[in-house]
């Protein structure tokens, strides 16, 4: 389906579904490059990178999509908003903080991710399809590698297990925000854009969790998210992480690279 | 003017090698998803390899450098018709890949329809030692160097190698 095939109410929800993934994708991205040169062993530095460089360039790709959809462009929507015009969701407004918060919370992350991608793939807007069969194939890596390192920290003794119980405590209601309602998503049901509400994805995901969580005696999801969960309320974390990843394009609006 | 053929495009196109992994050309990698002809206008579609890999407009430029001049107007672009994937990879692109180091991939697994969101890293992924052959290796790092690379260690000729990441 292309487009113009789309009608303006539907395109409009699918602008923010692909928004909402695009800024998730993108800050996420920027927090794990917050570990590049002090990860806690040289392996996850390279890991983090890469981590990194993946969302990133998943992101580029769905702000393309984005701008295809809406007009515009794809460096200016990633790097030319203010803080409280970006979408991501709220677990993304947290601070890299210690290893064992950057692991729950890319672990949160990637498997809701996941779920989310899942209901995409048949997707009827068929340049999203593309990306999404395509981001998969990479995502596969996250999933492995955030499970290993969930499961290396909650049997690994006292201090790793307590330290990733507290940030799990602490990230859960904001990570149900990932999967919480955009504006018109049942349209994009109808259209066959997704395949069904993000409510549904968020409890799939949550079922898809759950006796893994109880295996590892992790503590399980909390009932619903918070409000405001993309904003435009934003941390001030996030604040001085947009300092950062704005600060070169702010320092010469414009320059041609 | 004596008429360009497909092939001669595609010889062109096995001369342009992977920025990254220069033993092998985009051919070999399987990146090259469409070569149309069509009059005075020569179309290549390429496949990214990763969404978020760097070397993706340096490849597109260097294809677009190889093929300049064969036809009156020559378009290269990237597309994600299809998914590329490591299964892709050439018989020929394989043999080059062991020879310089590098462990070529392992088959994909179905990527079709929903998927466990509890993945979990067997307890010995394989990986054979393109340096000894040895099967006796352990995986160090899911991630590498670049994004589709991943580290291992041959515990019978005691040296790392890399092994590039089955997407």
């Amino acid at each position: 389906m292309t487009a113009q095939a789309l009608d303006a109410p539907v395109r409009t929800a699918l602008a923010g579904l692909l928004l909402a993934m695009a800024d998730d994708e993108f800050v996420l991205g920027f927090w794990d490059s917050e570990w590049t040169g002090i990860a806690p062993i040289l392996e996850e530095d390279v890991a983090f990178a890469s981590l990194a460089q993946d969302e990133i360039g998943h992101a580029q790709a769905l702000y393309q999509l984005l701008a295809e959809l809406e007009g515009g462009d794809p460096d200016e929507l990633a790097f030319g908003r203010r803080p409280e015009e970006y979408r991501h969701a709220r677990l993304l407004d947290h601070p890299r903080t210690d290893w064992a918060f950057s692991v729950a919370r890319r672990f949160l992350y990637d498997t809701a991710d996941a779920a989310r991608l899942d209901a995409l793939v048949a997707s009827a807007h068929a340049p999203l399809a593309a990306v999404v069969a395509k981001m998969r194939r990479e995502e596969t890596y996250h999933l492995l590698h955030m499970h290993a390192w969930l499961e290396r920290l909650a049997t690994g003794g006292q201090e790793p297990r307590a330290r990733l119980v507290a940030a799990m405590e602490r990230l859960w209601p904001d990570a149900l925000c990932v999967l919480a309602g955009v504006e018109g998503d049942d349209l994009l049901v109808g259209a066959g854009v997704l395949a069904e509400p993000l409510a549904a994805v968020r409890r799939r995901w949550l079922a898809g969790l759950a006796p893994e969580l109880e295996r590892l005696g992790l503590p399980p999801a909390p009932a619903a998210p918070p409000a405001g969960c993309r904003g435009p309320e934003r941390s001030d974390d996030f604040r001085w992480l947009w300092e950062q990843f704005t600060m070169v394009r702010r320092s010469d609006p414009g320059a041609v690279w | 003017m004596r008429t360009l053929s497909e092939t001669e495009v595609w010889e062109a196109l096995a001369e342009v090698p992977d920025p990254e992994i220069p033993v092998v050309s985009v051919v070999d990698l399987g990146l090259v998803h469409a070569v149309e002809l069509d009059g005075e206008r020569l179309r290549v579609e390429l496949l990214p390899t990763f969404v978020g890999c760097p070397a993706l407009e340096l490849i597109r430029r260097s294809v677009a450098e190889r093929l300049a001049g064969m036809a009156p107007r020559v378009e290269v672009e990237m597309t994600f018709a299809v998914p590329w994937t490591s299964d892709r990879i050439s018989e020929e692109g394989r043999r080059k890949l062991r020879d310089s180091g590098f462990a070529p991939p392992a088959p994909t697994g179905p990527s079709g329809g929903a998927r466990p969101l509890i993945a979990t890293i067997p307890v010995r992924p394989t990986a054979t030692c393109p340096f000894c052959g040895s099967t006796d290796t352990n995986l160090e790092n899911l991630f590498g160097p670049t994004l589709c690379r991943t580290l291992f260690w041959c515990n019978r000729c005691r040296q790392p190698f890399e092994q590039f990441k089955a997407v």
